[in-house]
C-alpha cells in the first residue's frame, strides 16, 4: 500500500493534527461537555486510520507502530486499574473518587471531577490504540494464503 | 416528534436495503445509513453522548469494513432462497409480533424515561447529587466514571479481551511461526 494521490496527502497533512487534537479534547473534557473517553479514543484511532489510508502503512508505522500501540493499550488499561486500586489506599474503597473527596475542584473547570479526567484519558488512549491495532491487522496484513 | 419518526423509518428502510442488497459494498454503506439515522434520532431524543459515540463508531466501522471487504475481494453474496427459510422467517415474524402486541401496553410512553414509572428511581438520585458528589456537570460521565466506575472497568476489560483475541487471530506470525513478514 503506497498511499493515495497528492491532493489527499496534502489535505490529510493539514487536517490530521486537528482531528488528533479534537479527539484529545473530547476525551479530556468528557466530564464537562458531551463526549467522553470512548468517542475521543475512536476519533484518535480515526486520525491514524486516515494517515494510514493516505500515506501508506510504512509512513504511519514510523509515527506509531504496532508495538507502541499494544504498549499504549496495556498501559492505559493498567492505569485505569491502578486508579481503582488507589481508591483503596487513599479513599473508601475500590474505584472511589478519592481526588474529588480530598481536593474538590470548582465545578465547570477542567481540573474538577477528581479522577474522572484521568480515567477518561486512559479510556481514550486505550480505545484509540486498540482500534488502530485492529485496523492495521485487519486491513493491511494479508491473510494466510489458502492452499 | 415527527422528525424522530422520519429518521427511524429511514433507518428501518436502510436496514432492509442492507439485508437485500446484492453486493457486500452496498450493504455496508446502507448499514452506515442505519447508524446515521439512529444517531440523529438519539440527538433529537436528547442524548448527545450516545449520538457522538454512534457517529464516530459508525465512521470507523464503515472504513474498516470497506477496507477489509475490498482488500479481501469479497464483493458478492449469493443468497440461499429456499422455501423453508421463508416459511420459518414468516413464523418467527408472526410469533414476534404477537408477543410484541401482547406486551405493548406495558411499555412506557415514547420519549419518556422508563425510570419515572417507579416510585423512587435511581436516576433521580444521580440527577440531584451528581454534580455535588462526583463533581462533573456531565451526568452521563458522572455515572460512568464515578457511581458506576466498576461497570466501566468491566467494559474496558471486555474490550481488552476482544482486541487481544482479534489480534491473535489476525496475526499471521502466530500461524506461520517463522516470525518474518512477507508482502
Amino acid at each position: 500500500m503506497t498511499g493515495m494521490s497528492s491532493i489527499v496527502k496534502t489535505v490529510t497533512r493539514w487536517v490530521s493534527p486537528f482531528i488528533f487534537a479534537f479527539g484529545i479534547y473530547i476525551a479530556l473534557t468528557g466530564h464537562l461537555t458531551p463526549g467522553g473517553g470512548f468517542p475521543g479514543g475512536v476519533i484518535i484511532a480515526g486520525c491514524f486510520i486516515l494517515l494510514t489510508l493516505a500515506f501508506g502503512k510504512e509512513a504511519t508505522f514510523r509515527l506509531f507502530n504496532l508495538k507502541s500501540s499494544s504498549v499504549t493499550d496495556s498501559l492505559a488499561a493498567l492505569s485505569f486499574l491502578c486508579m481503582g486500586l488507589l481508591g483503596y489506599v487513599f479513599g473508601s474503597g475500590f474505584m472511589n473518587n478519592f481526588i474529588e473527596s480530598g481536593f474538590p475542584g470548582t465545578p465547570f473547570r477542567l481540573l474538577s471531577g477528581g479522577n474522572m479526567p484521568i480515567l477518561n484519558l486512559a479510556i481514550g488512549l486505550k480505545v484509540g490504540a486498540s482500534l488502530f491495532a485492529v485496523f492495521a491487522y485487519l486491513a493491511l496484513f494479508r491473510a494466510i494464503e489458502e492452499d | 416528534m415527527v422528525l424522530i419518526q422520519v429518521f427511524l423509518v429511514f433507518a428501518i428502510i436502510a436496514a432492509l436495503v442492507a439485508v437485500e442488497a446484492p453486493s457486500a459494498l452496498s450493504s455496508i454503506i446502507s448499514l452506515g445509513a442505519v447508524g446515521f439515522g439512529l444517531s440523529v434520532a438519539f440527538l433529537w431524543l436528547g442524548a448527545p453522548d450516545i449520538a457522538i459515540t454512534q457517529v464516530v463508531v459508525e465512521i470507523v466501522t464503515l472504513v474498516i469494513l470497506i477496507r477489509a471487504t475490498i482488500a479481501r475481494g469479497v464483493t458478492e453474496i449469493r443468497g440461499n432462497e429456499s422455501k423453508t427459510l421463508l416459511i420459518g422467517s414468516l413464523i418467527l415474524f408472526g410469533l414476534g409480533s404477537a408477543f410484541f402486541a401482547n406486551y405493548l401496553s406495558d411499555f412506557p410512553e415514547f420519549g419518556k424515561s422508563a425510570m419515572e414509572t417507579f416510585s423512587n428511581p435511581a436516576s433521580q438520585f444521580y440527577l440531584k447529587f451528581g454534580l455535588d458528589k462526583a463533581g462533573g456537570p456531565n451526568i452521563v460521565n458522572d455515572i460512568l466514571l464515578d457511581f458506576r466506575a466498576f461497570d466501566t472497568l468491566g467494559e474496558a476489560t471486555v474490550l481488552f479481551a476482544a482486541i487481544l483475541g482479534a489480534i491473535t487471530l489476525l496475526n499471521r506470525k502466530v500461524f506461520i511461526g517463522n516470525g518474518e513478514e512477507k508482502e
